[in-house]
């Protein structure tokens, strides 16, 4: 590989990327697939899919988590799939949809965040950061109209407003501000319902956590395609908290008790 | 048609290596040396922002010296490539070996092919997962490759700060015993020592940082760091 065979300058890696090397962008392939109505092959059955995430502000920041399931049709594809991954220092990306082309995401989001860091020697704004993905959202178009969509939850910490911040996007890359929580994907709905019901402003971080458990398990409750967690595995939601002290993970030790308790509440 | 002169390649080249020398000898000069705990970079530099030394991948620095905007484009390249490679592939494919012979290659073609050769030189480092396994490479402005071990300098002090560091570096320096050192050498550099020292631009790459591990210490913090250096000798 020569140093110097491109000729984009910018500090973009998704840009480079698109201007200099189209084959390695993520959705490009993507768009070359035919129009599949009628056909043998039904996309969105033949792939595993990322279902629940949710994201909520308390008092020093943003909760952000994911079940572990991964569902292809009627068939349970992964049940350890993670779906929330820290973006930078003080973000985190979660992914609902495709999962293919979501991990794909993840991973040209991080490495433009990066990327853009060495470059210009700066870190981009929470906002800059936000924008990029929309854009990112946007590109995957031609193949969520396949049925390939790709549905991210951005959240991080912004150091200059001192506060959590929450961002949703919609399949054409729109780009929305969430002032409280939101949760998406395939369990989405209901998660949201048990936010809005238990949602405080200025909770606190244990509050929050148990609240982000909550809504994972009524969820899995309801969707199929949802898993809660699951003790007889010692499989458990992966939870990220973002403050200014930066993206720290939730750990199994802290989860496992809550999740108990969550669970034997539904014993009724 | 006229018809060039005749000129030998062996003066095209010779006329355009001392321009290249010309023009990094008006440059001060970087050190890179190996310590116990990882790799340190120092070079002398008035400006807070327009860096001679930065990250380039996990693993990996970069130092330049000579002309900004040229060393910047090389740094620039060098970002892209190794994002690209360890995007296409994976992170711990990036290696320091192919950068710098990608260095190597690309400024060795400019060198023969444009007019004007590149008025730089520049060092690209790993620190290894042991202290053997450290890697420098200094890149001069005609693409010639050279491997080092201990320390490594460029610019035009360079001589005579390599002789400085022959007679002073010892393995297993301390982060302070080497802030001193690299810092006694650069004032080494000089004819005379000059009547107000400049500000120092300090890269560490730290083994024991977890991911990625270059660390841009901050003037304050080398000052401090210094002056208790100073003070425990």
């Amino acid at each position: 590989m020569p140093l110097l065979s491109g000729s984009y300058e910018g500090a973009s890696f998704f840009d480079l990327l698109q201007h200099d090397f189209p084959h390695l962008l993520p959705f490009q392939h993507l768009q070359a697939v035919p129009q599949l109505a009628g056909s043998e092959l039904r996309l969105p059955q033949a792939v595993p899919f990322a279902t629940t995430i949710l994201a909520l502000r308390f008092v020093d920041g943003v909760v952000v988590a994911g079940d572990r399931q991964a569902t292809e049709g009627f068939e349970v594809a992964s049940r350890r799939i993670e779906k929330v991954y820290k973006g930078d220092d003080y973000s985190v990306i979660a992914i609902a949809g495709a999962a293919g082309p979501c991990l794909e995401m993840v991973k040209l989001f991080q490495v433009e965040m990066e990327h853009y860091q060495k470059i210009e020697g700066e870190t981009l704004a929470l906002d800059g950061k936000a924008n990029k993905l929309a854009q990112m959202v946007k590109q995957n178009l031609p193949a969520a109209f396949q049925g390939l969509i790709v549905v991210p939850i951005f959240a991080g910490y912004d150091l200059r407003a001192q506060q959590g911040c929450i961002f949703k996007y919609d399949v054409t890359g729109g780009r929305y501000d969430e002032q409280q929580f939101y949760a998406t994907g395939s369990g989405g709905k209901e998660a949201r319902s048990t936010l809005k019901k238990f949602f405080k402003a200025d909770m606190s971080r244990d509050a929050a956590l148990a609240l982000a458990l909550e809504a994972l398990v009524d969820a899995a409750d309801v969707d199929v395609g949802t898993s809660g967690p699951d003790i007889v595995r010692g499989i458990y939601p992966v939870v990220k908290i973002v403050t200014r002290d930066g993206v720290a993970d939730v750990s199994e030790a802290e989860l496992r008790p809550l999740s108990e308790k969550l669970l034997t509440a539904l014993q009724g | 048609m006229a018809m060039p002169f005749y000129v030998s390649p062996d003066q095209v080249m010779q006329d355009k290596a001392e321009y290249a020398r010309k023009g990094i000898a008006k440059g001060r000069s970087i050190v890179a040396l190996e310590y116990a705990e990882g790799l340190l970079l120092m070079a002398e530099n008035p400006s807070a922002s327009l860096n001679k030394i930065s990250e380039i991948y996990d693993r990996i620095a970069f130092a330049g010296v000579g002309k900004y905007s040229e060393f910047e484009n090389l740094r620039k390249a060098g970002i892209r490539y190794a994002d690209l490679k360890g995007y296409a592939y994976s992170r711990q494919d990036v290696t320091t070996k192919s950068l710098a012979n990608a260095y190597s290659e690309s400024m060795g073609t400019i060198f023969t092919r444009d007019p004007k050769p590149l008025e730089v030189e520049i060092l690209v480092v790993e620190v290894g997962e042991t202290p053997a396994q450290n890697e420098m490479y200094h890149v001069s402005f005609d693409g010639t490759i050279t491997d080092r071990r201990q320390f490594a300098v460029i610019g035009g002090q360079a001589e005579r700060i390599r002789t400085y560091l022959q007679d002073h570096y010892r393995a297993d320096l301390t982060l302070a015993e080497a802030l001193a050192l690299s810092r006694q050498s650069l004032l080494a550099g000089y004819e005379r020592p000059p009547a107000e020292e400049s500000a120092l631009e300090v890269g560490l790459l730290e083994r024991q940082r977890s991911g990625r591990k270059f660390y841009r210490m901050p003037q304050a913090e080398v000052a401090r760091e210094l002056a208790a250096a100073n003070h425990g000798a």
